[in-house]
């Protein structure tokens, strides 16, 4: 973007990219980019896109022994697919390096943090120890982390999520390469702390002058820190152009999809259920697994037909609120009434009733789903322990209930592993849903799926409700979610409940200040929008 | 981490309990009678009531177990019945032979095969690796005493290069024994190290599919230093155990070796108080036997512990 980038040429150059899994299927087709000194360039797009394999491909890598197949990739004037292994090894780390989502797993357990930031320094031969250990402080300060002279001294188990991932853009950063391979660097932080890090990370590539491919799902995220946008799909190129227009003037149909999604409201808003039956009551819930409890004191009411919301940050308690209700884990004190009767704490005194009245839907479809199982078994055994439905009716329900949730009868005879992730959450909700339940617990059952799939679960859910008048306990993260579904909103911190209300004025009008900075925490699809809130909070200034 | 350290070494003590209740409730079942067969053709009735009550043959088994337990703390092994001398004069000079050898096979063996295990894993799919994957697995597939005799009639009767015979006395000198014990020792080997290599290999093998290994690569480092400084540190605690479990079997399970080279050792030693049973001689053998055992998984368990980085350097905070 800068004039000096443009006099230089591009610094990484990929013409015609095709990269090849081991079985021949072609992950990513004729995709060309340019990425001038400085510049960040987002990636963007759903799983299975090829922004990953595009940006390990930038460094001449192979992911599970998926291989370059065609084109050409320049790194400074280096063909990194012709090239040797030594010439490509040379290059890593000290002219183009790598910081990948998850840094609790791209961290060496055995190894302390100082030690794997300046092996790539000393093994590269660009620093001697003392200077390697310096510029290693030097990042650690940039980057706000707590004691830069002894950080370095920690082992990866030490440190908290957010000091992790800043560790990792440090471990990135020591060789002072020219471009950063930027792996969504902040999905897999809860909103506060990912704020936090995409600021620090900002400041210290602007100031440092490095260029980044910065790949990602999440639009609104790439909108505060790319110059230019590259939309793909199914490992093609959609369109790329400047983040502006690509935010606010698409051209193609899909981005237009993927720019809209985040819109929409799902509800009509501010439904007020007063006059429904009281469905739930949680009164004083205590509960935890070790010596000190995670929840303290909690109480929640839901009416039927109600949608509650509980959001919260992890360790806020919420995944342990859903089990105490489900029965999973009994509380220590506190009472749970359920249709006008007490509840009793552990599941295995629930009668059959009880059980069926109250469904759970996991976060991860994959591991609630035995992959044994048909479809069609997963769906039909609920009816049969519930209902006693068996044979050929048994068979037209469940073609029933495949329809009400939009997917193909001839996926009834398919096993969980033959289907997409977005089909299996919507198995799962059959499955809950044949029970007849009163009460679905939702935990976090968008958070493992791309934007537009998590979408369709979502309408699907709404749709339901509408129907059936299913009441939800929605437990999530996320809070655009919240905004667009929930009645009302419980807000945790510290396993205790810190404000709850109807979600439009827990949103809008905040009474905590931990509300406050949730609330604010959530990016906004629009550029310009971090700059805002650090000029407001006063945050990480590039110093 | 320490009091997982404790708890491990009260399991082995309470693992040691309950090894000496089993050998001594098995010794009961021994068929035969001990005074009988010390007396011989000579037994009278009178006289095998005398040598049962010296004995202490007539007491309650509770009374007798305490007894002989009471002692074996103390480090009085009992008294050997055929031969009226002390146990522990007769068992500690076998055991030190057994011991002898197994730190020769140990010494040269683990090295060689955490080294073959790691290299194999470094060229996973090399022609190295196959070789050596096959010649590991015909190791562990052949039985040792018929390994032991195809190296008797290799290296003994056709080259004459070592002896068949692994006679050892006190006073050899050092290369006298190392030349009488070499062949038992490449027995031993060969049929431990195969193990060893090949849960090394895996070991690290299963390590390398690790994200933090794909760091190591991303950061452009030579294979040498991604497998010995960051895949080998995450694969010992599987190596330890199985090292541990085939050090232990180097002393145990020689049996057999010590049988076929008529090697002096601790196996013979049980195998000829078995013949002649003399129970008290078994008895010692046996828990020798199980508290190697018993102390190399306790060392074994205790290490991987120690090599796990989360519990040597635990959160400040204790969360």
């Amino acid at each position: 973007m800068t004039d000096t980038a443009e006099a230089t040429g591009p610094i990484l150059s990929i013409r015609d990219l095709e990269v090849s899994a081991p079985d021949g299927t072609v992950i990513v087709d004729g995709v060309s980019l340019d990425l001038a000194k400085g510049e960040i360039l987002g990636l963007i797009g759903e799983s299975g896109a090829g922004k990953s394999t595009i940006g390990l491909a930038g460094m001449g890598y192979g992911r599970g022994g998926c291989a370059i197949t065609g084109g050409t990739v320049d790194l400074l004037g280096t063909d990194l697919v012709q090239s040797t292994r030594r010439t490509r090894e040379r290059l890593r780390a000290v002219r183009i390096a790598y910081v990948a989502q998850s840094a609790a797993a791209a961290f060496n357990p055995a190894l302390t943090l100082g030690e794997q930031i300046v092996e790539a320094p000393l093994m590269h031969g660009v620093m001697s120890r003392a200077e390697a250990r310096a510029w290693m402080q030097h990042l650690f300060t940039k980057l706000q982390l707590p004691d830069p002279e002894s950080f370095g001294s920690r082992y990866p188990h030490q440190v908290s999520g957010g000091q992790l991932q800043r560790a990792m853009v440090a471990m990135a950063m020591a060789c002072k390469p020219d471009i950063l391979v930027l792996d969504e660097p902040t999905t897999a932080l809860d909103v506060t702390t990912q704020i936090e890090v995409l600021a620090l990370l900002r400041a210290l590539i602007r100031s440092e002058g490095t260029a980044a491919l910065y790949i990602t799902h999440d639009l609104a995220v790439i909108a505060q820190i790319a110059d230019r946008l590259m939309v793909l799909q199914h490992g093609r190129e959609v369109e790329t152009g400047p983040t502006v227009q690509i935010l606010e003037a698409p051209v193609q149909d899909y981005t237009r999809k993927l720019v809209s999604e985040r819109h929409k409201s799902l509800m009509s808003a501010g439904v007020d259920h007063a006059a429904s039956d009281m469905l739930l009551r949680m009164d004083g819930i205590t509960a935890g697994y070790g010596a000190e409890p995670v929840l303290h004191d909690v109480s929640l009411t839901l009416r039927r037909g109600e949608t509650l919301a509980v959001v919260g940050e992890s360790g806020s308690g919420k995944s342990t609120l859903a089990r105490v209700l489900a029965g999973l884990l009994p509380q220590r004190a506190g009472t749970v009434e359920f249709n006008g009767t007490a509840l009793p704490d552990d599941y295995r005194r629930r009668s059959k009733d009880e059980l069926r009245r109250i469904q759970l839907i996991y976060q991860l479809p994959d591991v609630a789903l035995n992959p044994n199982q048909t479809v069609a078994e997963a769906i039909g055994r609920p009816m049969t322990r519930f209902f006693g439905t068996r044979g050929a009716e048994r068979r037209r329900e469940v073609e029933r209930m495949l329809d009400l949730i939009d997917l193909a009868p001839e996926l009834a005879n398919r096993l969980p592993g033959a289907l997409s992730g977005g089909q299996k959450q919507r198995v799962c909700i059959a499955r809950a849903l044949v029970a007849k339940p009163d009460l679905l617990i939702c935990d976090e059952v968008t958070s493992a799926l791309d934007p537009l799939v998590a979408e369709g679960i979502l309408r699907i859910l709404r749709e339901l409700q509408d129907r059936l008048g299913v009441t939800y306990l929605f437990i999530t993260h996320d809070l655009s979610v919240v905004r667009r579904l929930a009645d009302r909103t419980m807000v945790m911190q510290f396993g205790r409940v810190v404000e709850e209300g109807p979600t439009e004025q827990v949103f809008e009008a905040p009474r905590e200040d931990y509300t406050r900075l949730l609330a604010g925490s959530v990016p906004e699809l629009r550029v310009g929008w971090l700059d805002e809130v650090q000029a407001r909070r006063g945050l990480a200034h590039p110093g | 981490m320490w009091r997982l350290i404790l708890a491990r070494l009260a399991q082995g003590i309470v693992t040691l309990w309950l090894v000496s209740v089993l050998v001594f409730a098995g010794t009961q079942l021994l068929p035969g009678d001990v005074a009988a067969s010390i007396l011989g053709q000579n037994a009278t009735p009178g006289a095998l009531e005398a040598i049962r009550r010296e004995l202490g043959l007539n007491e309650p088994a509770i009374w007798r177990y305490f007894d002989w337990l009471g002692g074996f703390v103390q480090g009085d092994l009992g008294m050997s019945l055929t031969n009226r001398q002390p146990v522990s004069e007769l068992l500690w000079p076998r055991f030190g032979n057994t011991m002898a050898l197994a730190a020769y096979a140990a010494a040269i063996g683990v090295p060689l095969a955490t080294a073959l295990g790691v290299l194999t894993a470094m060229l996973r799919g090399s022609v190295f690796d196959r070789v050596s994957n096959i010649g590991a697995l015909a190791m562990v597939s052949l039985p040792e005493y018929f390994l032991g005799l195809l190296l008797i009639l290799f290296f003994s009767v056709k080259w004459n290069l070592l002896p068949s015979l692994a006679n050892v006395y006190p006073g050899m000198g050092f290369w006298a024994w190392i030349e009488a014990t070499t062949l038992p020792m490449l027995v031993l080997l060969l049929v431990t190290a195969a193990q060893i290599m090949r849960m090394t290999r895996t070991a690290v093998l299963s390590v390398m599919d690790a994200p933090y290994i794909e760091t190591a690569w991303l950061k452009g480092l030579r294979t040498g230093r991604v497998v010995l400084r960051h895949a080998a540190p995450n694969a010992v605690a599987p190596v330890i155990n199985v090292v541990a479990f085939n050090v232990a079997y180097l002393i145990t399970g020689v049996v057999l070796v010590e049988v076929v080279f008529n090697y002096n050792g601790l196996g013979r030693f049980m195998v000829d108080a078995v013949s002649k049973r003399d129970l008290p001689m078994v008895q010692a053998a046996a828990m020798v036997f199980g508290a190697v055992y018993v102390l190399l998984n306790m060392v074994a368990d205790i290490g991987a512990i120690a090599a796990n980085p989360r519990l040597r350097h635990p959160r400040e905070t204790g969360a």
